[in-house]
């Protein structure tokens, strides 16, 4: 266990590393990239350009700009071309909005996941479970931002219950944090929890038939109980890794869409306007922190899922 | 298994959803010309409609375009430059539609490719593949179609003969293509490893057959299964990802039209024109149901255990 613990830490490492050298390269290539030029502004003289050029290290080759702008990276003084603020600062002050929309957002994941694979898979085959592959049919193939569109303009604008957009800090007022989530929240979570709960159904079904179910009935346990907890917990395996890869893509990115629709600033947004203004430091640092969410969690849900089923091998 | 899909009537409605959702883009340019007698990028910002006392400027003078008229001009209303929102959305739809069968077109062949010679040859060849595979899956999917969009939005790309401007639709295909690789690389490999380990290889490599040639009359059509299986989905997760990377400037780049770009433009008008944002999204919902639930007959018909599933 240790020793793979060890060798999925370094894996991961190597990944970043490499997503990094990406990042920068796909910048520095880029015809129109020059970010001395743009730095300088309009009328320009070629003196100015140059004399950014200089203090900004953008005349040395590209390895040394590369190490110096990680080792920036790693002691958190990333400051943006654009704006010349602290990129590091611009992150930590999007993160609550984003941790809040992706918490909330997984929590009903699981919530309404758990509801309907358990009902689909109980009414398997009938008029109920039809039904509800036909919703989650819909819900899948629902984009999140199209689900928030929709209830932004029926609640927040016809019936005017619930607020249009902003972001409201919890230590604030848990009440209005709560409220301004709560669109958000269902519009991450419809699409997502319907296809998890497919992947639920199917797996209850699939473990339905298994010999230790027959026996733990034959114990006499009643079906509720036996469902519950034999069925239920060993079907929860492969969901566990793909809520927690749906997780790390909700913190590393997957969101931008959500908050440019409820106007949330946080990460997903930022990474939007750095991305808009090929603001190279804000882009490479908003890239790492995504990645770096997806390859830390996917490297607690393998050693997560190597815990929780025995029968997974370690060295694959 | 054709059988079994004509049986399948949720499968056939949704293939039914599909086929009105591609023939109405399809009838695009009819409509423009014959009914609406305006193009998807003319604008018309200063026009009025009606007359007399019905007279209504198509965008009024603070800025709110017109709601829908339910008549041949402006049918589901105008955007805020005063563009028909029926023909862009028809418009929109052959955009959305090319983009999404070009790119898992790419998708499945390249990563037939890759995946078949990485759990074909193994050795340093599928080290390789395998780390570029997980470099792709790691890298934040949508910053990486964004940054690629936007880096090629600008300046157009040329690759060898083949020279693709700024603003053409097979950028964002391309683009789509490339990003979801590993979404069927990765299952293929899998599946190849276990292939080549059959007895009916090892008798192809008895008879002297090459290696390329075993990959493609043998291994590949062991696969072509799960490629079926995978083509719809990929079709519906690549006309998702153009929706959301137009939605955000980058995928079908403006004044042409795509679901995503006029749910992005319209947006912020959707409090007093709600048509310009609900009408590419219904669109857009119904063509992804389409083409899912006709997916999921082909996955039933030919898969009946679900052992196939994407990474």
């Amino acid at each position: 266990m240790l020793s793979f613990i060890v060798r999925r830490t370094f894996s991961s490492a190597v990944v970043l590393a490499a997503v990094s050298v990406l990042t920068f390269m796909i910048f520095e290539v880029i015809p129109s990239g020059d970010p001395a030029i743009r730095m300088a502004g309009q009328n320009a003289t070629p003196e100015t350009i140059a004399a950014i050029r200089r203090t900004w290290g953008f005349n040395r080759s590209i390895w040394h700009q590369y190490i110096s702008m990680m080792q920036k990276v790693f002691t958190g003084n990333v400051i943006s071309y654009t704006d010349q603020v602290n990129v590091v600062s611009q992150i930590e002050r999007g993160l609550p909005v984003t941790l809040s929309l992706a918490l909330g957002a997984i929590v009903l994941t699981i919530a309404f996941s758990l509801c309907l694979g358990m009902l689909g898979a109980v009414t398997s085959g009938r008029v109920t479970d039809r039904i509800l592959m036909f919703l989650t049919l819909t819900g899948l193939s629902t984009p999140s931002y199209v689900i928030g569109a929709i209830a932004l303009y029926l609640l927040a604008y016809r019936a005017q219950v619930l607020p249009s957009g902003g972001y409201v800090h919890f230590g604030t007022d848990p009440a209005a944090w709560f409220t301004h989530l709560l669109l958000p929240w269902l519009s991450l979570a419809i699409p997502i929890s319907c296809l998890s709960s497919r992947v639920l159904r199917a797996s209850l079904l699939d473990n339905v038939n298994e010999d230790f179910v027959r026996t733990a009935r034959a114990k006499g346990l009643s079906r509720s109980r036996v469902l519950v907890r034999h069925v239920l917990r060993t079907s929860l395996i492969p969901l566990v890794s793909i809520w927690g890869l749906d997780f790390a893509g909700l913190l590393g990115g997957g969101a931008i869409l959500i908050e440019t629709v409820f106007n949330l600033h946080g990460v997903g947004q930022y990474a939007a306007e750095s991305v808009a203004g090929l603001d190279v430091p804000s882009i490479l640092v908003v890239t790492l922190y995504g990645a770096f969410a997806v390859v830390l969690l996917s490297a607690v849900v393998d050693v997560l899922y190597a815990a929780l089923d025995p029968r997974v091998r370690l060295d694959g | 298994m054709l059988k079994r899909i004509l049986k399948d009537r949720l499968a056939l409605s949704c293939g039914l959803i599909f086929l009105i959702v591609a023939v109405l883009s399809l009838s695009a340019p009819l409509v423009a010309q014959y009914v609406a007698h305006t193009g998807p990028n003319d604008e018309h910002i200063t026009a009025t409609i009606g007359s007399g006392v019905h007279r209504r400027y198509v965008v009024s003078l603070v800025g709110v375009p017109i709601g829908p008229t339910w008549g041949p001009r402006f049918f589901l209303g105008a955007d805020s430059n005063g563009r028909d929102i029926l023909v862009r959305l028809l418009y929109g739809g052959r955009a959305s539609l090319a983009v999404g069968f070009i790119a898992a077109a790419i998708t499945l062949t390249l990563a037939t490719i890759l995946g078949v010679a990485a759990g074909f040859y193994r050795g340093w060849l599928d080290a390789v593949i395998v780390r570029i595979l997980d470099l792709m899956w790691a890298y934040p999917v949508i910053l990486l179609a964004i940054a690629i969009g936007t880096v090629l939005a600008v300046s157009g790309i040329t690759i060898g003969p083949i020279t693709i401007r700024a603003g053409s639709l097979l950028l964002p295909a391309i683009i789509i293509g490339i990003v979801h690789i590993p979404y069927v690389a990765k299952p293929v490999r899998g599946q190849v490893l276990v292939i080549r380990k059959r007895e009916f290889i090892d008798a192809t490599r008895v008879l002297g057959m090459s290696p390329r040639r075993i990959m493609i009359r043998e291994v590949v059509p062991n696969v072509a299964t799960s490629l079926a299986v995978f083509a719809p989905l990929m079709v519906a997760n690549s006309i998702l990802l153009e929706a959301g990377l137009s939605f955000l400037g980058v995928g079908v780049l403006p004044p042409n039209p795509s679901w995503g770009n006029m749910i992005g433009q319209g947006i912020s008008l959707i409090s007093v024109a709600p048509t310009g944002v609900l009408a590419p999204g219904l669109m857009l919902v119904a063509a992804v149901i389409g083409v899912n639930g006709f997916g999921e007959g082909v996955r039933r018909a030919l898969d009946p255990h679900g052992r196939i599933r994407p990474r």
